[in-house]
């Protein structure tokens, strides 16, 4: 089993108004000096088998296809380092 | 005539855009989304709501439901579509229509009853309009900011395919104030307000809607 990720972002020319709602509330929690806040989405996919070129593009495709509309947004993938079971292993839950 | 409209899991105008063209002199026939089948219609209304609860985007979900493999297949052979609000968004992640709506500049939801400039009586939608008609319909979105990048908006304005324009206000941040545009064929048209919910004097603005439930007429005879 492995992890893919695939992290979506508004394009910069495309205005972000939940980006810019956080950058509003921040410093009126007192943290000063931020001058700009992106909103994305990330997606975390568990797909059977070793992590391979193959399935990286296979990834990518339902990145382009679905996860992500490609006249608002841009998207990276990569293989995680970790599936999610082995980080679940790791904090000793079952 | 026959005009479909689909309900999607999370529609909420189907009933309303059923009544409208029933109002506009047509049969009404329920489509549903999760069957391949436009059951011979002769045009088709997606309606506006929350499909799919606006999961992932609004409209992103519904795009791959089944009924919207035919109507991409119909649309591409001239099958005249109308989608409004949710439905414009479903017409724009299918690639329908170019462009995409994303959340309103102001962040909020807005609900008002909204001037809007007819610029293109030339679609099937459209015709029962004098060219440049102002109306007065619904507006109520979220995510009705209408966007795309310079070359397609020169393309749409030079092609004259911006169909309707707000007037006065711009309620949702929409690039060059746009509220609905079409295909290059003019047979999909998407659009922001809602005229279904202005075709009755009971209830609404007034009747200024009902021109797009009675174009078809006009455009088809």
């Amino acid at each position: 089993m492995a992890r893919y990720v695939v992290d979506v972002m508004p394009k910069r020319e495309i205005l972000d108004p939940q980006g810019k709602a956080v950058l509003g509330a921040l410093p009126r929690l007192g943290f000063e000096g931020v001058v700009d806040v992106r909103q994305g989405k990330r997606f975390e996919l568990e797909i059977e088998g070793e992590a391979d070129e193959a399935r990286l593009d296979q990834v990518r495709t339902m990145a382009e296809l679905l996860l992500s509309n490609p006249v608002i947004e841009d998207f990276e993938v990569h293989v995680a380092d970790q599936t999610v079971a082995e980080l679940a292993h790791q904090e000793g839950r079952p | 005539m026959r005009i479909g409209v689909v309900t999607f899991p999370g529609s909420l105008d189907d009933v309303d855009a059923a009544r409208a063209v029933v109002r506009g002199g047509h049969d009404a026939v329920a489509l549903w989304h999760g069957d391949a089948d436009l059951r011979g219609v002769d045009a088709v209304v997606l309606p506006g709501g929350f499909s799919y609860g606006d999961y992932l985007r609004c409209g992103a979900i519904s795009r791959f439901a089944p009924v919207m493999g035919r109507v991409v297949e119909e649309a591409g052979r001239g099958l005249p579509v109308l989608g409004i609000c949710n439905g414009f968004q479903i017409l724009c992640e299918s690639h329908l229509l170019p462009g995409a709506l994303i959340r309103n500049d102001h962040r909020k939801f807005v609900c008002r009853d909204q001037r809007v400039r007819i610029e293109n009586n030339r679609t099937p939608w459209t015709s029962a309009y004098d060219q440049g008609a102002e109306i007065t319909v619904v507006l109520k979105n979220g995510e009705g900011a209408y966007v795309a990048d310079q070359p397609t908006l020169d393309r749409l304005e030079g092609e004259g395919r911006v169909v309707a324009r707000y007037l006065e206000v711009n309620p949702n941040g929409s690039l060059h104030d746009i509220a609905g545009i079409c295909n290059d064929r003019g047979n999909v048209v998407g659009l922001m307000p809602h005229p279904e919910h202005a075709v009755e004097d009971l209830c609404g603005p007034g009747t200024d809607g009902l021109g797009f439930f009675t174009s078809l007429v006009a455009a088809l005879a």
